[in-house]
């Protein structure tokens, strides 16, 4: 099957496909492949230098691959430049152009394609109403505010009807407060236009809130592609565990296997993973909050060693054999440092990781 | 104000460096035998092929200059571009006097240029002491003043406005004539100004590379100082060169300002 019968010919796919690229001696995207379908809001997510901007940059036509294909819609646009692909950006920096107005900037996509003045002003005005920018039509990018110049940004390539809309860390220079209001608006345009949003971020929390999928990368490959509950109750390797946060990675030995699952033991109790990675020694993974402390009785036994209040939750260190387990408590629940407990783990909470 | 006393010391120079001197210069023009003079249709000829070679000079190292400098910004790496502007910062280095000296051996009959024209099978063995001449001169002398306020104002810009304008579907041209020519407007302006001006009231390029074939009002005025002996005329055109620049200034700013609405 060839890779053109695998895209859906709608308008708002996209497909990466074995992308490669090379900055000075750095392989900075290594055999890529993305898949996103039309109305999709995925997220790009990883620490700085993990290749997520430069694959944005990619799809965008900013920059050029060195190997493999980048199609949206359906239509093969590895060659195509920049101003001739379907697909609009918004930059981490906003890039407003600083001698135009606020008006003008949003109308600039609009004069290059020589429309009308009368669809111009019309199509300017509801795009700056979708971002609740009404009357700041004159002003100029230096008289703007931060989150202003955001939503102009926004509008700017909204006003376009892109295929896809790329947005690269739009939040990060916005306060905590602003962003986390951004977040919602952003996520409601992009259900509210149908649009294909990706949005570039290393903030979890944010891919979280907005997508649909997220696509965790790492040192220039895509280490996971999967929906965000998936990404954090089910990541797939140390890498994406130790990302979405997760408390307790341990190192376990397999004692049986049954078709992908297996018993692990971990020294101080044997436990059932459902999808196990290859090899006699494994690595475990479990979120805190799949551990409730109960007082001494039935159970696993410990001792807890340390107690955190972090408001949503309390993290409690325990000890279990030779090896420290970390609970996130409900705050509710009041647990010492020194009290005797036992641990209940629901059962299929531990997961397989593989490197 | 405080602003306004912040400006004094710029209003202070321009007064005894600037209007004084000119003042002097009317004073010395004398009766108004001197301008009646001036209105003979030779020196407005003159003033004439002056003014064009100026604007010649400038629209020329413009369009040389501006590719120059865009390609410097864009095209060279970063640690690559302390070299590239020295070299175009090296004829700043020596004298114009040397630099023309080194032009009259290029141009003259046997030099290298009209060793290469006959090559060519070109008849014209000397270039030197022609309009031509006095043309590359200029170009030579004043380019770097063109390349250098375009290439700080080019290199201010940030990249991702570059970015920005192609992503929203403007090609090469127009993302130049959109966004990086009028965000650069100040620095092509300031490039033109210190082409023009001194190209106007230029003395060494005619006088080294033009022979005294051709007047130019650089040299006319010169000359009025010396050989012909008439400082009140002199004083009488040198004043008038200047209102001719002042004017020129306005029409500049005039451009600028309507560049940044």
């Amino acid at each position: 099957m060839s890779p053109q019968e695998n895209s859906p010919p709608v308008r708002g796919s996209l497909l990466v496909e074995r992308v490669f690229k090379k900055r000075g001696s750095v392989q900075v995207l290594e055999d890529v492949t993305l898949e996103v379908r039309p109305g999709e809001f995925v997220t790009l997510l990883g620490p700085s230098g993990c290749g997520k901007t430069t694959l944005l940059r990619l799809v965008a036509g900013l920059d050029e691959v060195d190997a493999g294909r980048i199609s949206v819609s359906g239509g093969d646009v590895t060659t195509l430049k920049a101003h001739l692909r379907p697909v609009h950006t918004v930059f981490q920096s906003y890039a407003l152009f600083p001698h135009l107005s606020v008006f003008e900037n949003v109308a600039f996509g609009l004069r290059i394609r020589n429309r009308a003045d009368d669809e111009l002003r019309t199509r300017v005005a509801k795009a700056l109403a979708a971002v609740h920018l009404e009357g700041f039509d004159s002003r100029t990018p230096a008289e703007i505010s931060g989150g202003q110049g955001q939503r102009v940004a926004l509008a700017r390539a909204l006003v376009l009807e892109p295929d896809i809309l790329l947005l690269d860390e739009p939040l990060a220079a916005l306060d905590a407060q602003l962003r986390s209001s951004m977040r919602s608006e952003l996520v409601q345009l992009q259900r509210s236009l149908g649009i294909t949003f990706i949005l570039v971020t290393h903030d979890l929390e944010e891919a979280i809130e907005c997508s649909s999928r997220i696509a965790v990368m790492r040192e220039g490959r895509i280490a996971q592609y999967a929906a965000p509950e998936d990404i954090f109750e089910r990541p797939s390797s140390v890498y994406v565990a130790r990302l979405v946060g997760m408390e307790n990675i341990l190192d376990g030995r397999v004692v049986a296997r049954s078709g992908t699952g297996a018993r692990v033991d971990l020294g101080f109790a044997e436990v059932d993973i459902r999808a196990a990675p290859p090899g006699e020694n494994v690595k475990i993974g479990l979120h805190g909050e799949h551990i409730r402390i109960a007082p001494a009785g039935a159970g696993l036994h410990g001792t807890v060693t340390e107690v955190r209040y972090l408001g949503e939750a309390t993290r409690c260190q325990v000890r279990v054999g030779g090896t420290t387990l970390v609970a996130n408590v409900s705050p509710r629940e009041v647990v010492r440092a020194g009290d005797e407990v036992s641990l209940n783990i629901e059962p299929g909470s531990w997961i397989g990781l593989g490197p | 104000m405080k602003s306004s006393r912040l400006l004094f010391p710029a209003f202070a120079t321009l007064l005894v460096l600037f209007v004084v001197p000119q003042l002097m210069l009317l004073s010395q023009s004398g009766d108004g035998s001197v301008w009646q003079r001036l209105l003979d249709p030779l020196y407005a000829t003159i003033f004439g092929r002056s003014v064009a070679m100026a604007l010649g000079t400038t629209v020329v190292t413009l369009l040389v200059g501006f590719p120059v400098a865009w390609a410097l910004v864009r095209a060279v790496p970063p640690r690559w571009r302390g070299s590239f502007l020295l070299l175009v910062t090296l004829p700043l280095w020596t004298s114009v006097l040397v630099k023309l000296y080194a032009w009259v051996f290029l141009l003259r009959s046997g030099g290298l240029l009209s060793q290469f024209l006959t090559l060519l099978g070109s008849d014209s063995p000397s270039l030197l002491y022609t309009t031509t001449a006095v043309a590359l001169g200029q170009l030579y002398i004043e380019l770097p003043y063109m390349i250098l306020p375009i290439y700080a104002s080019l290199e201010r810009i940030d990249s991702s406005l570059v970015d920005a304008a192609h992503d929203l579907g403007a090609g090469p041209m127009r993302t130049l004539a959109r966004v990086v020519v009028p965000i650069a407007a100040p620095g092509i302006v300031a490039g033109c100004v210190l082409v023009f001006v001194p190209s106007l009231g230029s003395v060494l390029v005619p006088d080294l590379l033009g022979g005294a074939k051709t007047a130019w009002v650089g040299t006319l005025i010169t000359s009025q100082f010396g050989q012909a002996r008439d400082p009140a005329f002199g004083s009488a055109m040198a004043f008038t060169l200047s209102v001719l620049t002042l004017g020129a200034f306005l029409v500049f700013g005039r451009f600028l300002r309507k560049a940044q609405e």
